[in-house]
């Protein structure tokens, strides 16, 4: 039943029809999507288009209604699949940083490491100090997440998916609750993760950081994935209608 | 699921396979379920009447024909009970609702009544409810205040508020304190007082916040109720002791106990019913 895939092992994600519907609101109504390895691929579309539903049903936070996910060469919809297993090698950001108020920064980044991946105390505190080092907030190790700023915040939640070597990045609208004069520290850092070869799906309004980091941009509309390609065509010379409405209204 | 837009959406043949294997699960958990329950009430069942001293046990706590013939009577203490806890639960309610508005107030005005609201909490969250009960309920008629009844059904209730009203106030100040300050912010922002404030934005969300703790209280209460029994009122347990000392049969007290429940397992369902339907709405709901 399920698709071979020996012919896609260059794949690490392959969507295929997938659907998802909340009540009488079909939100993904048919979803074909590709990631090879060390890619980024951005979506675009408008509010309500079904970027983040799409990220989370990757991420096995939502149940899909049809359509098969494969990554890593398993289909991971199949209700068989160990869920938590497969989100251990995802990493995921949300548009809120959902850090956990009851941790300090330390505690944060290495709690997946100690209780998932079975990394003992002394080897996921370097660990998680090394990758707090790598996004600039090594000295604010045993900080409060509620002390530190946006921009912080969500550098401190990209290092906690990030910390474990996950093989996928989904970052959900990672700036969209940040102040403008912070939105570059994190987007550069997502740029610096793009070429040490960290793989990304990612949604985001920010078109300039879509048009310079990503190999591949998908338009959503409709529930389909209505056109894509690289960032130059889709963004620069839109083939679809839909397309080019969408992007003079948020250029306006 | 009829969509205008959508009529012609059928699941896929991998879909429809998920589908039935997910339905094939549930009902082995379910099946699982109720045979692991059966053999655990029948083995429980069956320790106790498999004991040897099953036979006296039964004849003085499950006797038929006392049963029958003590339960008008615990029946109609019970209505007691029902009364004095519906009083009761009000004015609880009134009492507890302003300790815990007097203990979340701030400034240094508020001072003398945050203190006393805290000592309150303090001395009847302390207090063993029976000895709320024997020195309010034997004490207090002897005061012989003008105006104010001896009855010991009106002092045993008192008894229960004071007591009640303490616990009561600190799941009510439990759910005020829990409201993100940014909601008091965001009402005073927008020139609402002080009590607008609490009214209108903080209240209603503590309030969805302590429903079950509350229920689960009101439950307590239910039961605690039969406490006034101890000053002679003749609510279901009195009335199920007095059955009792006729013949030395204890199943009235079996009757009562039986009827006790019957009035607080709806309660709690309902209560989980209503927790539900106004609860959380957060997380997910397959994870």
């Amino acid at each position: 039943m399920n698709e071979p895939v020996g012919d896609t092992a260059t794949e690490l994600l392959r969507l295929q029809g997938v659907r998802k519907s909340f009540g009488d609101n079909v939100v993904l109504r048919e979803v074909d999507l590709t990631v090879e390895p060390g890619q980024c691929v951005v979506l675009i579309g408008a509010s309500g288009s079904g970027k983040s539903t799409l990220l989370r049903c990757v991420n096995l936070l939502e149940v899909v209604d049809d359509g098969v996910i494969t990554f890593d060469g398993r289909d991971i919809t199949d209700p068989r699949v160990d869920g938590d297993e497969v989100r251990a090698r995802m990493g995921m950001v949300f548009q809120a940083y959902n850090l956990f108020p009851h941790l300090d920064v330390i505690g944060n980044v290495t709690l997946a490491l100690r209780l998932v991946h079975g990394v003992g105390a002394e080897e996921a505190r370097t660990r998680g100090l090394a990758m707090l080092d790598r996004v600039g907030l090594a000295e604010k190790a045993g900080a409060r997440p509620d002390d530190l700023s946006g921009g912080q915040q969500q550098r401190v939640a990209i290092a906690r998916a990030l910390v474990a070597n996950p093989r996928l990045m989904l970052l959900d609208e990672v700036t969209s609750a940040l102040d403008p004069e912070l939105v570059g520290e994190v987007l550069d850092l997502l740029t610096e993760l793009k070429g040490e070869g960290v793989t990304m799906l990612l949604n985001t309004h920010e078109m300039g950081f879509a048009r310079d980091v990503a190999d591949q941009v998908c338009f959503l509309h409709d529930g389909r994935i209505h056109e894509q390609g690289p960032p130059a065509r889709v963004l620069g010379d839109p083939q679809e209608e839909r397309t080019r409405a969408f992007l003079s209204r948020i250029r306006a | 699921m009829p969509h205008q837009l959508d009529t012609a959406w059928q699941p896929s043949e991998v879909q429809r396979e998920r589908d039935e294997w997910r339905r094939r699960r549930t009902l082995r958990s379910a099946a699982i379920a109720a045979v692991s329950t059966l053999l655990l009430v029948g083995a429980l069942a069956v320790a106790v009447v498999s004991s040897p001293g099953w036979e006296r046990v039964r004849e003085t706590y499950f006797d038929w024909d006392k049963a029958v013939s003590s339960f008008p009577a615990v029946v109609d203490g019970l209505w007691l009970n029902i009364r004095v806890m519906l009083v009761c639960w009000v004015l609880i309610l009134l009492l507890s609702l302003t300790i815990a508005i007097v203990r979340t107030l701030r400034g240094p005005v508020a001072f003398p009544l945050r203190l006393l609201g805290t000592a309150y909490v303090d001395v009847f969250r302390g207090l063993p409810l029976l000895l709320v009960i024997f020195l309010l309920g034997f004490g207090g008629p002897a005061l012989s205040l003008r105006g104010v009844p001896t009855s010991p059904l009106f002092w045993g209730g008192a008894a229960l508020v004071l007591s009640y009203s303490a616990y009561v106030a600190e799941v009510f100040r439990a759910g005020i304190e829990s409201v993100h300050p940014s909601q008091r912010l965001a009402g005073r922002s927008l020139g609402l007082s002080y009590g607008q404030t609490l009214r209108h934005v903080v209240m209603p969300q503590a309030w969805r916040r302590v429903i079950p703790p509350l229920m689960n209280d009101l439950v307590s209460l239910q039961k605690d109720s039969g406490l006034i029994a101890v000053l002679g009122v003749y609510d279901a347990i009195r009335r199920a002791q007095i059955e009792t000392s006729l013949d030395f049969n204890y199943t009235p007290y079996v009757v009562a106990g039986f009827l006790f429940c019957c009035l607080t397992i709806p309660m709690a369902r309902l209560t989980d019913r209503y927790a539900r339907k106004r609860g959380y709405h957060g997380a997910g709901g397959h994870l």
